[in-house]
């Protein structure tokens, strides 16, 4: 017994256990978000139910489990119809279940507003458009192209209004900083630009009349549907973003309808208060706000540790700095939120706005939560890893290298800039990666320094100067806490909580592995030691 | 020959006068008086810790970098005082190369390696940087070996390959004297004997300090020997006159191994 303890076996199988709970837990981890998150856009049956009461009822099965008080098994189902039933889901009872069956005309459809919709089609209204199909199922699908082609003639229109609109804006702005600087001496300026503008104005109130007629004409052409129960409701096609009879759907469809889904997680706006829909301008926020990070902490924090590891000259100074910047990483991710609030947004932030911006004054510009002060403050967070990690691997570099160089004649900036960081370069990238993945999940300060459940608007976009960085962002870690814990609809929001957290596992996943990818490479080119 | 350039052909081109140095308390270099010749290998031996390695460090004001090293005395070359406060120690180093214990090669390819000290002087011209690279890897005997492979990294080399690149890289920006800290000690038999006839070679036009271990070494490299002792020179001669004849009893018996 005692020679099993001295061979030291015992210990090896406890490192090996260690290391087998933290890869069961990581993978537990993923295994739950994937199969929670894959599941969610396969198309599900159709199942309709006909219960002991004599009510039907139509829906997709969400989940089985036992009745906590009568212990007897129930269904949940999905139900949708939520403006004709006041809500998405319901439970029954399995010995209320008189039959079920899968009906082969059983419609979903995906709306721009109140959920889905579960039901079978009556009949279509188009006046104008002929339609040659036989039966409704063809005519609706005839009829919805028509709907999107009239649709796709509108949106250049819209785009129009959209410039005439940011046209708008500017001479507004400008018109407020000539008021600002003094009516009297700018009189022909203000009264040229406002002439300009009411043209503008005038143009952009023709063009929407234009549209509204459009749409109205739109709005005429309809769909009768009938729920379970034979509730009828009609539906405007432009309402509708999708559809399908999941029971009669091949496989093959099937999996056109779920690549068809992904594609508008990744690319889509969102909508139904974000439980439905895409997720572009959450991914898009999350990405920007990174790289504008990584832009921000990497030179700044390479820049100090240079400092400290190669100038500074190591003292007591040196040392508390150091304690310091290594204490940083570990100060509450909140702290650096009110702090970011405190002294980006409103000190640097306000003093830009009475600095450059007065006359728009009570209206922020810079003054409140922005994509630029959100990075800012997580670069504040992150540097302290950054910093360590250059210091790190700046003292790795073997003593004999420093003096190479230095003997032929080098000075330490040459030697610094061609040499040593160069050599560096794999510890900084481990850095870098370690702080955009810790930067990717953050959420906390970013909720009081410019994350919104909802920006109208990207951080860029062609308009001058493209990067608006006073711009408000949606961020995937907020979403997942926006979605799952703010939202009205819990249940239907439940699936998009794992499929958010999952693309942000994605998100940090990918951002890593290009950093990794990248290090290796270097780290193949500066290796040292030649025995 | 110029009477005055032969004047200063026989100056010596090394010369230390009653040199002192301090590590903190430690007292590492005691009142050391030497001259070192043109074109000569000079060869310093004596034990671990004798201070010979510190003197070879003080030509090129390498223990610069150490911050409680304490210099006094005085040490000319070609006339000129290396310690004064004044002196260019970027140009110091180029007329004054080093090759260290440990093979040193830089993280880049052996053409970057060989004209790094070229580059960081400002030269940039390709010609000129070709022509430099062959030179030096020529005289430095290993032309040959790396030829085809100029732009493969220069980590991949085998350490006597590497260490001969290293010496290369200081013949490259032509420097006087090159100051070599047990270049061999790392190496193989086969690799030190490929070292010591470049040191035979290199000594037409350069002058050599070299720091050994290796008595043998010493004896069959060096015209000029000097034996340390904790941190005194306890004897400096033409090398076949230390190995044979030594005048000190501690020479005599370092030499014939009665201790050290």
């Amino acid at each position: 017994m005692k020679l099993f303890w001295k061979t030291g076996e015992p210990y090896v199988l406890a490192t090996g256990a260690a290391l087998a709970i933290i890869l069961v837990m990581s993978l537990a981890l993923v295994g739950v978000v994937m199969t929670n998150g894959l599941g969610y856009f396969w198309p599900r049956s159709l199942v309709k139910y006909v219960l002991a009461d004599g009510t039907t009822t139509l829906g997709q099965i969400t989940q089985e489990e036992n009745n906590p008080i009568t212990g007897k098994k129930r269904i949940q189902l999905k139900v949708a119809n939520r403006d004709l039933l006041g809500q998405d889901f319901r439970w029954i009872d399995e010995k209320d279940v008189v039959s079920r069956s899968l009906p082969p005309d059983a419609l979903l459809l995906e709306r721009r507003e109140h959920g889905n919709f579960f039901g079978f089609l009556t009949g279509v209204t188009a006046e104008g458009v002929s339609l040659t199909a036989s039966e409704p199922y063809g005519q609706l699908q005839q009829a919805l192209r028509v709907v999107s082609e009239r649709m796709k003639a509108t949106a250049g229109i819209k785009q129009q209004m959209s410039n005439l609109n940011n046209s708008a804006e500017r001479s507004r702005l400008k018109l407020l900083k000539l008021e600002f600087k003094g009516v009297e001496l700018n009189k022909a300026a203000i009264t040229e630009l406002a002439s300009s503008r009411e043209k503008v104005l005038a143009d952009f109130a023709h063009l929407n009349e234009q549209v509204t007629a459009t749409l109205a004409d739109i709005n005429r052409i309809t769909a009768q549907f009938t729920d379970v129960s034979g509730a009828t409701k009609d539906i405007a096609l432009v309402e509708i973003v999708a559809l399908q009879q999941p029971n009669s759907m091949s496989f093959i469809a099937k999996c056109g309808a779920y690549l068809e889904r992904v594609r508008e997680l990744l690319l889509d706006d969102p909508r139904e208060s974000n439980t439905e829909g895409g997720l572009f301008p959450a991914i898009f926020g999350t990405v920007m706000m990174v790289l504008l990070m990584s832009l921000f902490s990497l030179p700044f924090g390479v820049i100090a540790a240079i400092y400290l590891r190669e100038y500074a000259r190591d003292g007591l100074v040196t040392r508390m700095v150091r304690i310091a910047v290594n204490n940083l990483a570990g100060v509450p991710s909140i702290v650096y939120g009110v702090f970011g609030l405190g002294f980006f947004v409103y000190g640097i932030g306000g003093s830009l706005d009475t600095l450059f911006f007065p006359e728009r004054l009570p209206t922020p510009t810079f003054g409140t939560g922005g994509i630029l002060w959100s990075s800012l403050t997580l670069a504040l967070l992150t540097v302290p890893v950054i910093i360590v990690a250059t210091e790190e691997s700046l003292a790795s570099i073997p003593k004999g290298i420093r003096e190479g160089s230095l003997a032929l004649g080098a000075t330490k900036f040459q030697t610094l800039m061609k040499i040593l960081l160069p050599m560096a370069t794999p510890g900084i990238m481990t850095g870098l990666i370690l702080s955009m993945a810790r930067a990717a999940g953050e959420v906390a300060p970013l909720m009081i320094v410019g994350v919104v459940k909802l920006a109208p608007t990207l951080p860029f976009d062609t308009n001058f100067p493209f990067f608006h960085m006073d711009r408000k962002f949606m961020h995937l870690g907020f979403h997942i806490y926006d979605v799952g814990f703010q939202s009205p609809n819990v249940e239907a929001a439940k699936p998009m909580v794992y499929v958010t957290t999952m693309l942000l596992l994605a998100i940090v996943i990918i951002a890593s592995s290009t950093a990794i990818y990248l290090r290796n490479r270097m780290r193949s080119r500066y290796t040292t030691s030649t025995f | 020959m110029e009477p005055a350039q032969q004047q200063e052909k026989n100056q010596p081109i090394l010369s230390v006068t009653n040199l002192n140095l301090h590590y903190g308390a430690a007292h590492a270099l005691k009142n050391v008086n030497l001259d070192m010749a043109r074109n000569q290998v000079t060869a310093f031996i004596g034990p671990s810790g004798c201070g010979k390695s510190t003197l070879l460090r003080c030509f090129n004001r390498m223990n610069d970098l150490v911050e409680s090293a304490r210099i006094d005395g005085s040490i000319r070359f070609n006339g000129g005082e290396i310690n004064d406060p004044a002196t260019d120690v970027i140009s110091l180093r180029r007329r004054i190369g080093m090759v260290f214990q440990q093979s040193n090669p830089f993280p880049k390819s052996i053409y970057e390696n060989i004209v790094y000290g070229l580059r960081i002087s400002g030269v940039n011209d390709k010609a000129t940087l070709d022509e430099a690279v062959e030179r030096s890897l020529k005289s430095a005997a290993i032309w040959n070996e790396v030829k085809d492979r100029l732009h493969d990294s220069a980590l991949g080399l085998s350490g006597g390959q590497a260490q001969r690149i290293c010496i290369a890289r200081a013949i490259a920006v032509n420097p006087e004297v090159i100051l070599m800290d047990e270049p061999c000690s790392a190496l193989d038999p086969i690799s030190t004997l490929k070292i010591e006839e470049l040191i035979e070679e290199l000594k037409k036009s350069y002058t050599i300090v070299i720091v050994t271990h290796n008595m043998q070494q010493a004896a069959r490299v060096s015209d000029v020997t000097a034996f340390f002792y904790m941190g005194e020179l306890v004897e400096a001669g033409g090398t076949r006159m230390i190995f044979t004849n030594p005048e000190k009893k501690q020479t005599e018996d370092y030499i014939t191994g009665r201790f050290g």
